[in-house]
């Protein structure tokens, strides 16, 4: 007979998984976009506290340092809710550029173009050479395939990369890895990862000791968000089940542009917003294409993710930024996650 | 004798000609009708192909017009056919010259299924 608590904890992730964000739940999600709450998780506690205060004074100590994520900028998308893509990736840059603490790197989780042209990647790189962070690491979306199986996105983005575009790095003493799950998809099926992918996976970790913080990063959700509408990776259980050893384990995603996050024993996933067009939360619309919204709320709803790795906590705090309302620290609202659906073992 | 051959002749020409009729087809069939005659439309929107399931005569052509705002694309299960990227307001058009079921999806967006049935 299992515990009851355990049972209880798992149907609360359950119903996350299989029924989606419902309205209070995604009002829940609205409310952390717009005010940019800094999570952590130090000493198995998540608590969390507002982006603008505190952030920046603390001097990086030994390894501390951060990186921000962006995502789905979507060059060469322009309808509503979103004619010009490129200025809004603009300002996402500017607000990278502005931040107190200086990122490591960035990492760009895909769909940087609508169409695959050759012309949006041009001026995606044209705007991304504004960044004070020179290195960028990539990795394709679903619309970064599109023409020539992603032959064009591997000549640009792909060195050093294998099979579809997956790779590894360490940077000081954190171990990542970036995973292609949206190549040779199968007809009515979600994002897809292929074994020779994970056969990789597993041989890339195995030498890693379980001390090591693990950030994975992938366009769609390593986790199922919405099947309906494809938001999940059919094979993600078995490249999950190579992380479960590790101490800390972070999975950051993009492509369903909304802020969804989920702890799961010592794995912590979050999705980012898009800097191109926000997309409805799950069920709420007939399809999950862009959501119109008026001009005047768009910036609130597209977004930066700047992610702060603490040495002496071994962990990663997960800021979500929008690109409007720029400094709203007026919330001024002190969170634990206690009485909620995170657990933290 | 003659006039029963008459009589018949008389009932089953008309049956012909008015199956004959039929099968030309007119653009107000249903979706599971029998759809023949040179063009039959398929409309992809909302991350879905409308209708999702089609039965057509050997010789049809079948034309997606993406109108939804995001790309997608149609291409065949069995490797049959496989359209390029399609924008909002692209077309992609295949004339099925053989019987057969042709099973299809957005190779962008694989949830998204149809079926042309080739008769």
């Amino acid at each position: 007979m299992r515990e009851k608590k355990q049972d209880l904890i798992d149907q609360t992730l359950q119903d996350l998984n299989n029924d989606g964000v419902d309205r209070r739940g995604f009002l829940k999600c609205m409310a952390w976009a717009g005010t940019g709450l800094v999570w952590t998780l130090s000493g198995g506690i998540p608590a969390s506290r507002t982006f603008a205060k505190g952030h920046g004074k603390d001097t990086g100590k030994g390894g501390d340092f951060s990186f921000v994520q962006i995502s789905d900028s979507h060059i060469g998308f322009n309808k509503p809710a979103n004619p010009d893509v490129t200025a809004t990736l603009q300002t996402a840059i500017d607000k990278i550029n502005a931040l107190p603490q200086r990122p490591d790197f960035i990492i760009h989780t895909g769909d940087l173009s609508q169409l695959s042209k050759p012309s949006e990647f041009d001026t995606l790189d044209q705007v991304l050479k504004g960044t004070s962070e020179k290195q960028i690491y990539f990795v394709p979306g679903e619309h970064d395939m599109l023409t020539d199986n992603g032959e064009q996105y591997l000549q640009r983005y792909g060195k050093g990369t294998k099979g579809t575009g997956w790779y590894s790095f360490d940077h000081k003493g954190v171990h990542f890895v970036g995973l292609v799950n949206v190549a040779n998809l199968k007809a009515g099926g979600m994002g897809s990862l292929g074994h020779e992918q994970l056969e990789w996976l597993e041989d890339d970790l195995k030498a890693r000791s379980a001390s090591t913080p693990i950030v994975l990063f992938a366009h769609i959700p390593l986790w199922t968000i919405y099947p309906d509408w494809g938001w999940g990776t059919d094979d993600s259980e078995q490249a999950l089940s190579y992380v479960k050893r590790f101490g800390s384990v972070t999975v950051l995603n993009g492509h369903i542009h909304q802020i969804m996050q989920k702890v799961e024993g010592r794995v912590s996933f979050h999705t980012a917003m898009s800097t191109a067009f926000p997309q409805p939360a799950p069920g709420t619309a007939p399809s999950a294409g862009p959501m119109k919204v008026p001009s005047e709320q768009l910036q609130r709803l597209l977004g930066i993710t700047d992610v702060n790795y603490l040495v002496s906590g071994r962990s990663l705090a997960v800021v979500d930024s929008p690109l409007g309302d720029l400094g709203s620290s007026d919330s001024g609202s002190e969170r634990s996650l206690a009485g909620a659906d995170a657990i933290v073992g | 004798m003659k006039k029963k051959n008459i009589w018949v002749a008389g009932l089953v020409a008309p049956v012909i000609i008015a199956m004959l009729l039929l099968s030309v087809g007119s653009p107000s069939v249903t979706a599971n009708d029998q759809l023949s005659g040179a063009n039959v439309e398929v409309k992809i929107d909302n991350f879905s192909f409308a209708p999702d399931t089609i039965k057509v005569s050997v010789g049809t052509t079948v034309t997606w017009t993406n109108r939804d705002d995001i790309p997608h694309t149609v291409v065949s299960t069995d490797g049959v056919f496989k359209s390029k990227v399609r924008d909002t307001d692209e077309k992609f058009s295949v004339t099925f010259t053989k019987a057969g079921t042709y099973p299809y999806y957005c190779s962008v967006h694989p949830k998204m299924t149809g079926k042309i049935v080739v008769q």
